[in-house]
């Protein structure tokens, strides 16, 4: 066995190789997400939760439109009902995104990917970039797809949407591209506490406790959170109808992506000064 | 080449690694040896970048592991065997590595036979045995055909035959004029294995020598004798020059002839720098009887104890010291 040859090259001739690129470690970074079964199954979920999901929602609230006071007809935004399934869809991709880093953590792959890439910001950014590039191509599919099944269902029941009406292809398109934000998010918040479970918490209580907690508060309160509550506020993206104490979609997906770039860069930090 | 300068590691109060310098040079297996919790881990962490020493430095190749453009090219590592994750297959673990540097794709397949593992190169990991995971952590070392290599304990887990695979393959590595550094806390494992030796015991380093200077050095013969003349015989061994201490019946309790060793016997002493027949002749022209004259051979093993004795971090209770 070992009189296979161990050299490629022999030891004298070694001399010429080039550098290691950004570009190597992305390629390096896909092939690290690809090569696990957890993407696949979460990636999966992802699509036909928001899809099914989104037809349920839209099936369901169009059969009652009839009954609707003024108030909720004058409200109706059937755009934002077809797109319901990105609510659970972001659960999937939260923590996937979790997993693509803290699992380096609790298996100790991260030495292997550290020795291997020994600057550290390169790993957490092409982390970052495949998962949200990923993210992506399948949170539009998943959105557009969503849009045409629910516009079908709830067509013949209520008032429906085409992406020709105003806002609509915003809408649709933001809802890829609040699941991407939340993609960039997930891996930093992985990178920073490291252990998956409590990461996996992190990022629930951010998508759902903390809004949650903030609907028991008296309105002076609750107004400026769900204002700018970071996921909140990304995902005015989603809709149409614009609601009171909401900001402006643009707006509201800016004040989540200076979120997101926050958390990234204490993530860049920690990454960089920590021992592995 | 490998060069260490006053590298300080602490962990909260505990000094790991304490003003450690040290050069390691090509076509040669150097051998990193200390007990348990030496610092011997901790300094190939510093080496690879993973630490930061709180003083010191160290490079690789004259640069610091993490300003190296390709870092896989240049140095192939193994710490840790279990430092993948399980759910990926073999050949996807060593192709995720090889792609972060550029290493084209025919290089893991490569990679895979040398070590002897294409046939489970489609498994997934997490059902490898800790030879196989050896075997795999050997092969992503060698992906980017490194001038230098470091190896973390490369024998643990492995049978005999893995042993000595591992062995020979570090030894083909140095003759190819590759930097080997390999760590083990066996001293009859690096006696096979190294040529350069390296001793480090509580984060300090206790010696940097040639394999053959400490063979030579410690495999020093002494003579044990027990006489009811030990005493004068003492004092005629050390006017001929030689070194005497009090022995005992169990050689490994050695003390020095003051000491309050209640091991030691008043009859038996060890003496050092002479020979048996030297020893005898001596006795025998002042008529001092010798109930027991023998000739004894220190191993490396009881050596790199007695070198180490000092800085073993971790001791059972009641151990002889």
């Amino acid at each position: 066995m070992t009189d296979a040859m161990i050299a490629r090259t022999g030891p004298d001739h070694r001399a010429a190789f080039r550098a290691s690129t950004f570009g190597d470690v992305l390629w390096s970074e896909w092939v690290k997400l690809r090569s696990v079964r957890s993407t696949f199954w979460a990636l999966t979920v992802t699509v036909v939760l928001g899809i099914a999901l989104g037809a349920v929602i839209s099936a369901a609230t169009a059969d009652a439109y009839a009954r609707f006071s003024v108030g909720a007809k004058l409200s109706w935004d059937p755009t934002g009902v077809s797109q319901s399934g990105v609510a659970i869809a972001q659960v999937a991709i939260a923590v996937l995104g979790v997993l693509f880093i803290s699992s380096e953590y609790s298996s100790g792959m991260i030495r292997t990917s550290l020795i291997a890439v020994p600057k550290r910001g390169r790993v957490l950014a092409a982390k970052s970039l495949v998962f949200a590039g990923v993210t992506f191509v399948v949170g539009e599919v998943v959105c557009f797809l969503a849009f045409f099944v629910g516009q079908a269902l709830i067509s013949g029941h209520a008032p429906h949407a085409a992406l020709g009406d105003p806002g609509v292809v915003r809408a649709v398109a933001g809802g890829g591209l609040y699941l991407t934000a939340l993609a960039v998010l997930s891996v930093a918040a992985g990178a920073v506490l490291r252990h998956p479970a409590a990461a996996i918490a992190a990022m629930m209580a951010v998508l759902f406790v903390l809004p949650l907690i903030a609907q028991a508060l008296p309105d002076s309160w609750r107004h400026p959170v769900t204002e700018f509550w970071p996921t909140q506020a990304g995902g005015q993206l989603t809709n149409v109808y614009h609601s009171a104490h909401t900001l402006q979609p643009w707006p509201g997906f800016g004040v989540m992506c200076v979120f997101v770039a926050i958390v990234y860069a204490i993530a860049w930090t920690l990454l960089d000064r920590r021992d592995a | 080449m490998i060069e260490a300068h006053g590298l300080v590691k602490r962990y909260g109060s505990t000094v790991a690694v304490n003003d450690l310098s040290f050069s390691i040079r090509p076509g040669m297996v150097t051998g990193f040896l200390g007990p348990n919790g030496a610092g011997k881990t901790t300094t190939m962490r510093m080496i690879l970048g993973l630490d930061a020493p709180a003083q010191g430095s160290v490079t690789v190749g004259g640069r610091s592991y993490r300003d190296l453009p390709a870092p896989m090219r240049e140095v192939g590592a193994l710490l840790d065997a279990k430092a993948l994750q399980g759910g990926r297959r073999a050949r996807d673990h060593l192709l995720c590595l090889a792609r972060s540097n550029g290493i084209p794709r025919r290089r893991v397949d490569e990679v895979l036979r040398i070590v002897g593992l294409e046939g489970v190169a489609r498994r997934r990991a997490k059902g490898f045995s800790l030879g196989m995971g050896q075997r795999l952590g050997i092969a992503s070392a060698l992906l980017g055909d490194p001038a230098v290599l470091i190896f973390d304990e490369p024998v643990n887990g492995l049978d005999p035959d893995g042993i000595h695979w591992v062995r020979t393959l570090m030894r083909a590595l140095a003759a190819e004029g590759r930097t080997v550094l390999v760590s083990s806390h066996l001293m009859s494992e690096m006696a096979l294995t190294a040529d350069h030796l390296l001793v480090i015991g509580k984060g300090r380093l206790i010696a940097d020598t040639s394999m053959d200077e400490f063979v030579r050095s410690s495999s020093q013969q002494s003579v044990h004798v027990r006489s009811p003349g030990a005493a004068e015989l003492a004092v005629l061994c050390r006017e001929a020059g030689a070194t005497v201490r009090a022995g005992s019946t169990s050689r490994a309790a050695a003390a020095p002839v003051a000491g309050p060793d209640p091991g030691t016997a008043p009859d038996v002493i060890e003496i050092t720098g002479m020979d048996s027949a030297g020893v005898g002749n001596l006795a025998a022209a002042h008529g001092i009887a010798l109930s027991e004259l023998i000739p004894v051979r220190a191993s490396l093993e009881e050596a790199f104890m007695e070198l180490t004795r000092e800085s073993v971090e971790y001791q059972a209770a009641g151990a002889p010291r």
